[in-house]
């Protein structure tokens, strides 16, 4: 019962709640960072481990964080995380870290990274606030990845840099450009909502024979 | 209880049929856009059939896939998708990749028609739609003109006409600046009278401007047109290059060179007055004209694009509802004179 718990907890972030393709939140990055694999990946990471760290901080002093300054200490706690991210990125990857340039510090603001401390960590124990954490950080991951691998694939041919359609592909200018990072997210989002919808349409049917049936 | 021969016959409304449908109106356009199409046959030949083919396989198909599946039928017969194809093709280079020409029909649809919620919700004009998302994705591609009757025969295929898929265009053809291209950047004019037949570069359906306003023609005496559309928007440039010239007539344009060349009459014709996406009321339709020509002489003259009729339109399709709103006759018997 209890592992299903923080199991059920992961999960949610992946999919059912997916912090980008149902939630819609932290826009910025997912619009900005998204024109390379690479690039979603490294901000994938790097989301990653501030969501995770961040959400275990305020998890674990949750008792302690007076209500009427938490978002303060939320944003402090956060952005400890951000810099250290922010540090190891430029000491490891410098390259990506100067095409991310300022996408890194501005982590800070993403509001998916506050959402989940005001929603969740705040309120629950830390290993669920762990789990939680870890699930919305790979959904937002993966879609990062998805919307960063579709643009590269069709803006430059190639993925993680390797090229896959030979020298004489034609690139679509527009998808390496910002209407490229709407368009991409906006038929993701309306093959999610069709997937819903289509999902709900047969779960009411099921649940119509079942009642028929009985 | 049913009687064989009735006393009293009763109907729902509408009682009163007319003859116009928008099956019927789609199609009329199609007959007026005939001549400027059979024209761009016989100055590109065969490219012109592939390219435009491709354009309205894009459209249609697109129409066809995202249709529900009581719709799917009755949106491919009220001929919309193929119009727009065919407006998308006409205004595209004659030398284009069949596979950009599909996709520009197939984008033209599904983001300027279906997602909106189908025929009669879209706020921009899908077929520019189209041709914008191409003129954004492959700019290379889409500026490169091909000079007219190049070829020998009917039969000559522009080597970029048959581009692999997702692959670029392999041979390097002979190319040819359009006149506002030459105008712009060479500070070269071309004769009025090339322009109104035909015989310059351009896209496949700019380059005859006779054929254009007979077809403008035909659809005004059909009543398919709000004839104050076209005429503010040629009107509006008209007098707007010959301001201009008083300034200084060596440089800039004259006014029926500014009308004849690139889209502007294509545009004005058949796009700007798309009755979905162009103003209702008369007072509306000046306005929506007079923006159109004033955003496209200010790209031409002053903007780093030689040809701006597209980005014209459709920002004037933005304020479409603004206009609308601003431009409602008053109702009889309200309002502030009413007191």
């Amino acid at each position: 019962m209890k592992k299903n718990e923080s199991y059920e907890e992961f999960i949610k972030g992946i999919w059912r709640d997916n912090p980008v393709f149902v939630q819609v939140l932290g826009m910025c990055p997912m619009l900005a960072v998204t024109n390379s694999a690479v690039n979603a990946i490294a901000m994938g990471l790097a989301t990653f481990f501030v969501l995770v760290g961040s959400s275990f901080l305020v998890s674990s002093f949750r008792n302690w964080i007076p209500k009427q300054v938490r978002i303060s200490c939320f944003i402090i706690i956060i952005a400890t995380f951000v810099t250290v991210a922010d540090y190891t990125l430029l000491a490891l990857v410098p390259t990506v870290h100067k095409e991310l340039g300022a996408f890194i510090p501005l982590i800070v603001a993403n509001c998916m990274i506050l959402g989940r401390q005001e929603a969740f960590a705040s309120r629950y124990p830390t290993r669920l606030a762990v789990m939680d954490a870890m699930g919305m950080a790979s959904g937002f991951m993966l879609a990062l990845f998805s919307l960063g691998a579709i643009r590269e694939i069709l803006g430059d041919g190639a993925l993680f840099g390797m090229n896959l359609f030979g020298t004489n592909f034609e690139p679509w200018i527009i998808m390496i450009l910002p209407p490229g990072g709407f368009l991409t997210l906006g038929v993701i989002l309306l093959f999610f909502n069709w997937f819903k919808l289509k999902k709900d349409e047969f779960l009411a049917e099921v649940a119509e024979a079942e009642r028929s049936s009985r | 209880m049913k009687k064989e021969d009735p006393d009293l016959l009763l109907f729902h409304a509408p009682l009163l049929r007319q003859d116009m449908t928008t099956p019927k109106a789609m199609r009329d356009v199609l007959y007026a856009l005939l001549p400027a199409t059979g024209a761009s046959l016989w100055f590109f030949g065969l490219s012109a059939i592939l390219v435009i083919g491709a354009c309205i396989a894009g459209a249609v198909l697109a129409e066809w896939l995202f249709a529900g599946r009581e719709a799917r039928g009755r949106s491919l017969l009220d001929a919309s998708g193929t119009l727009t194809g065919l407006l998308l093709g006409l205004t595209l280079p004659p030398g284009l990749p069949m596979w950009m020409a599909f996709l520009g029909g197939f984008v033209g649809i599904s983001l300027g028609k279906v997602i909106w919620g189908g025929l009669g919700h879209n706020l921009f004009n899908p077929a520019l739609l189209g041709r914008a998302f191409l003129l954004a994705t492959f700019p290379i591609a889409m500026t490169t003109w091909v000079p007219a009757v190049a070829t020998g025969g009917f039969f000559d295929v522009y080597p970029g006409n048959l581009a692999l898929p997702f692959m670029q265009v392999q041979v390097d053809g002979v190319t040819a600046a359009t006149p506002l291209g030459m105008l712009k950047f060479d500070q070269e004019v071309t004769p009025l009278a090339n322009l109104a037949f035909g015989k310059v570069s351009g896209s496949l359906g700019e380059t005859s401007g006779l054929l254009l306003l007979l077809g403008g023609v035909y659809l005004w005496l059909k009543r398919d047109l709000d004839w104050r559309i076209p005429v503010s928007i040629l009107l509006t440039v008209m007098i707007f290059s010959a301001v201009l010239g008083l300034f200084d007539a060596a440089r800039f344009p004259t006014p029926l060179f500014s009308v004849f060349s690139g889209g502007l009459l294509l545009g004005a014709i058949y796009m700007a007055t798309d009755p979905v996406t162009s103003p209702v009321t008369p007072r509306g339709a000046w306005i929506f004209g007079i923006g159109v020509g004033v955003i496209v002489m200010l790209i031409r003259v002053f903007g780093g694009l030689p040809e701006g009729v597209m980005y014209a339109i459709l920002l004037m399709n933005a304020a479409t509802p603004l206009i609308d709103r601003y431009t409602q006759p008053r109702v009889f018997g309200r309002g502030v004179e009413s007191e």
